[in-house]
């Protein structure tokens, strides 16, 4: 019974995926679609495969980039958002600047932190996408860690709690699920922080470097290639957040909602 | 049930100070954050200068120039006997403004017009929702160089290319906000039109998407500093000289000799993003005067 | 413990005033002996749950005396001399029903066994044993609120403060839970300030029947409600039990300023 249900939860999906492929290998080869554009499914896999040893080690070295930059990033944005959430005047000072902080294209400042790090360095794209990380994350745990029904604190100090006592066992549990929603974001954005922080330079072996230099040399297949890997990783990565999520938190009401709401 | 982000909220505070007050408070704040800042950047150079440390990276003028170097650049001709700096950075914003407001809007329709269709078929949602999810997982800005190209062989120009992906960094947030936004009309709302043989057009119009109004907003604010980052990164790949992109590639070129020329332009797209930001977050607070929904 | 004609609480003189200017609660002065099961009742904003917060420390008086168990109130908060019930049950999704109820136990540093123990007793006292590792959502209205007075009961205080407990709930829900929690109030022995709007509520659960007026809240009566002990099913159709919801309905309306004969019933008036 549950095993149906759940294929019909995905038969949509696996029907526009289906769908969707047809088509572009349909279309593609029916209008002649110039390969830069759009290369057919079948190149594009061709491609991958003939090159899977490099492909594969450059998106290892740019998941690598992705993965230092978001603990890092993530990890100072709770950090910060611990602080702010016991010091609130501090946090409503300051907020509007974080706000403003969020709005600024922090990508392009990948050519100065090649020039701090050097461009070969692996630090230098880890940099930016640990910036790109900490707001999602500090702004949605931030937000959870001061989303507590005011009986609970009544509760809480009638048990002669102290605010040590609230933050240990009614804040910092009510924000998990607040905490991983901010951390999702920040996995694909690491991701994405790393690949084209890597446009403004980097070593051969990564993957952003990779896809630049394919398509510059018109070798569109292989630089499609190299984007789906980019792709996949960047959703493994945040499956892992999500499976992180479903483990710690599956009592929270959006973990047990039965169908798309 | 309503989530307060008050503690025991017995008692108001004191009485709140004067509008004027307010705003001259807050300023002061600004100016001291500033200040701080500068501060900050000042003595971590002249810290790092005089020890000599060489953690996280070794400091000088070109890694870390001063910050008022950075400003008296701005009235630095960048080629001999041509125009001051302010001047080429001020035609380049215009040129990425363009891309990231032309794109903008496009993205922010085409993301409203799909959420309205999907919201519209069950079906349809489940099974296309799950795409848009992932489509943001695909690093666009990655293929910005082929779109651009293509697109340019095509004989479509730079900058719409460039407007093109930052639509499509645009639409994704928009559409899935405007989703829920439209999904979280309270049933009995929806209810009460029915009992007025209101047609699903008119639930649609005058109940849900007034209701999304607020989650759409939030995703505009999103958007906005996508789109102006979608439109300077992608006319770099591409080399497109006009705007900040093309700025950035070609003052990196230059860093060592004039490290000055690349801060102030990132600077200014830094100004870019924020001020795409208040303007869309002032037209927020004029529309939805007076909303108890306050998401930052 | 203290002996049976000891007040738990003594207040005197009692004014709660809001800086916005708001004078919540006016002179208030009252007695509740070891045992009793007393029932703050009012219009909205006679102060009712403010005076029960201010009991419990978790509002400060403006002025006035506050002795709880012999001690200032802030004292008797700080020794874990009560347990509250609010109208919601605040319990957390995080953990199971047994940890819920096992939630003051920890921060009193009871060890596991203990604590355990304790769990085990509460929870067959409210009738839910089986539900330990039942998490909140799981359980209807009626059972989280079961939960929350097993929690507040869970380390033995000498008084029980309840804010609206039922106010969520269904009218059958409402009646056999108040039925229960007489059950309880006489196995554990504790004194409890119950704070309704529910006139019969107050009159089936209740000793003594304090009614408040509002704006400034002050205490308009006090009804000794003497129907027999324990009130069973057929209290609710005594003739007594509807004699003293008239008089507490009258000393409602009469502290309200309105002769409920010549004008017409006030909207805000809840009954």
């Amino acid at each position: 019974m549950i095993i149906r249900r759940r294929l019909r939860d995905w038969l949509p999906v696996l029907a526009v995926f289906a769908i969707g492929l047809g088509l572009w290998q349909g279309l593609t080869t029916a209008f002649h679609v110039q390969a830069f554009l759009l290369p057919k499914p079948t190149d594009i896999a061709t491609s991958f495969w003939d090159n899977k040893g490099a492909l594969w080690h450059a998106g290892v070295y740019t998941l690598k980039e992705a993965a230092g930059g978001f603990a890092i990033g993530s990890g100072l944005g709770v950090v910060a958002a611990l602080f702010l959430a016991r010091f609130r005047r501090v946090g409503a000072a300051i907020m509007p600047f974080a706000i403003a902080a969020n709005a600024v294209p922090i990508i392009a400042f990948s050519p100065i932190t090649n020039n701090w790090f050097g461009l070969l360095n692996p630090i230098s794209k880890m940099s930016i996408a640990a910036v790109l990380c900490f707001f999602p994350t500090m702004v949605n745990t931030l937000r959870g860690l001061t989303s507590v029904h005011p009986s609970s604190i009544e509760l809480m100090r009638s048990y002669a709690g102290g605010e040590l006592s609230v933050f240990r066992r009614v804040r910092i549990p009510s924000a998990l699920p607040f905490m991983f929603t901010g951390l999702k974001v920040a996995a694909v954005l690491s991701m994405i922080g790393a690949i084209v922080g890597e446009y403004f330079g980097g070593p051969t072996n990564a993957l952003g470097v990779s896809i630049l230099n394919d398509s510059q040399l018109f070798d569109f297949p292989r630089a499609w290639a190299g984007i789906a890997l980019a792709s996949a990783f960047g959703i493994a990565l945040y499956g892992t957040v999500a499976l992180v999520e479903h483990a710690t938190t599956s009592w929270h009401p959006s973990a047990r909602r039965v169908s798309s709401e | 049930m309503a989530v307060l982000t008050t503690d025991v909220a017995v008692a108001a505070g004191p009485k709140a100070p004067s509008r004027a007050g307010q705003a001259l408070g807050r300023l002061g704040v600004f100016v001291s954050v500033v200040a701080a800042l500068w501060g900050l950047w000042e003595g971590y150079k002249w810290l790092w200068q005089t020890t000599g440390w060489t953690w996280p990276f070794a400091v000088d003028d070109v890694t870390m120039p001063h910050l008022h170097d950075v400003a008296a650049a701005f009235w630095q001709p960048t080629t001999t006997g041509g125009p001051p700096l302010i001047r080429s950075l001020l035609d380049a914003t215009w040129f990425t403004g363009k891309e990231a407001v032309a794109g903008f809007v496009l993205g922010a329709v085409i993301g409203f017009v799909l959420a309205l269709a999907l919201s519209q078929s069950r079906l349809l949602e489940r099974g296309v929702l799950p795409y848009i999810v992932a489509s943001q997982t695909v690093p666009i800005l990655a293929i910005a160089p082929m779109v651009v190209v293509g697109l340019g062989s095509k004989g479509v120009s730079g900058w719409k290319a460039v407007a093109i992906l930052a639509a499509y960094l645009t639409f994704f947030p928009v559409s899935i906000n405007t989703l829920r936004g439209l999904h979280s009309v309270d049933p009995r709302a929806v209810e009460l039109m029915e009992s007025y043989a209101a047609s699903r057009w008119r639930v649609l119009w005058q109940l849900r998407v007034p209701a999304s109004v607020p989650y759409i907003f939030t995703a505009l604010k999103i958007s906005a500093t996508a789109s102006v980052i979608g439109a300077i990164i992608g006319e770099t790949p591409a080399s497109i000289q006009d705007g900040l992109g093309g700025a950035i590639v070609n003052f990196n070129q230059y860093y060592s000799l004039e490290p000055t020329f690349l801060w102030a332009t990132n600077v200014v797209c830094a100004a870019l993003g924020i001020v795409f930001f208040l303007a869309v977050a002032g037209t927020e607070r004029l529309v939805l005067r007076g909303a108890p929904e306050n998401v930052a | 413990m203290t002996s049976s004609t000891d007040a738990v609480v003594t207040i005197e003189g009692l004014s709660k005033s809001f800086r916005t200017g708001v004078t919540a609660l006016q002179e208030i002065a009252l007695d509740i002996r070891a045992g009793e099961f007393v029932s703050l009742i009012g219009p909205s904003g006679c102060g009712k749950s403010t005076l029960l917060r201010v009991i419990g420390d978790l509002v400060e008086p403006t002025s006035g005396t506050v002795v709880v168990n012999g001690k200032s109130a802030h004292q008797a908060r700080l020794d874990h001399d009560y347990g509250i019930v609010f109208q919601d049950a605040v319990l957390y999704d995080w953990r199971t029903v047994a940890r819920n109820v096992a939630l003051p136990l920890e921060m009193l540093g009871w060890d596991r066994a203990r604590r355990h123990a304790r769990v085990a007793e509460m929870l067959e006292l409210v009738e839910l044993t089986g539900f330990e590792s039942s998490r909140p959502w799981q359980l209807s209205g009626g059972m989280q609120q079961r939960v929350s007075i097993a929690r507040a009961l869970s380390f033995d205080p000498a008084l029980l403060l309840m804010d609206e407990p039922f106010g969520a709930l269904d009218e059958m829900t409402r009646e056999r839970l108040n039925m229960e929690l007489l059950r309880i109030w006489e196995k554990a022995g504790s004194t409890v300030v119950f704070v309704t709007h529910s006139i019969a509520e107050a009159v089936f659960l209740s000793t003594r029947v304090v009614v408040m007026s509002a704006r400034p809240g002050r205490i308009a009566g006090v009804v000794e409600i003497d129907l027999q002990q324990p009130r069973t099913a057929d209290t609710r159709e005594d003739g007594r039990f509807f004699e003293l919801i008239t008089a507490v309905r009258e000393m409602l309306a009469a502290g309200h300023g309105d002769d409920p004969v010549r004008r017409p019933p006030v909207a805000e008036e809840q009954v």
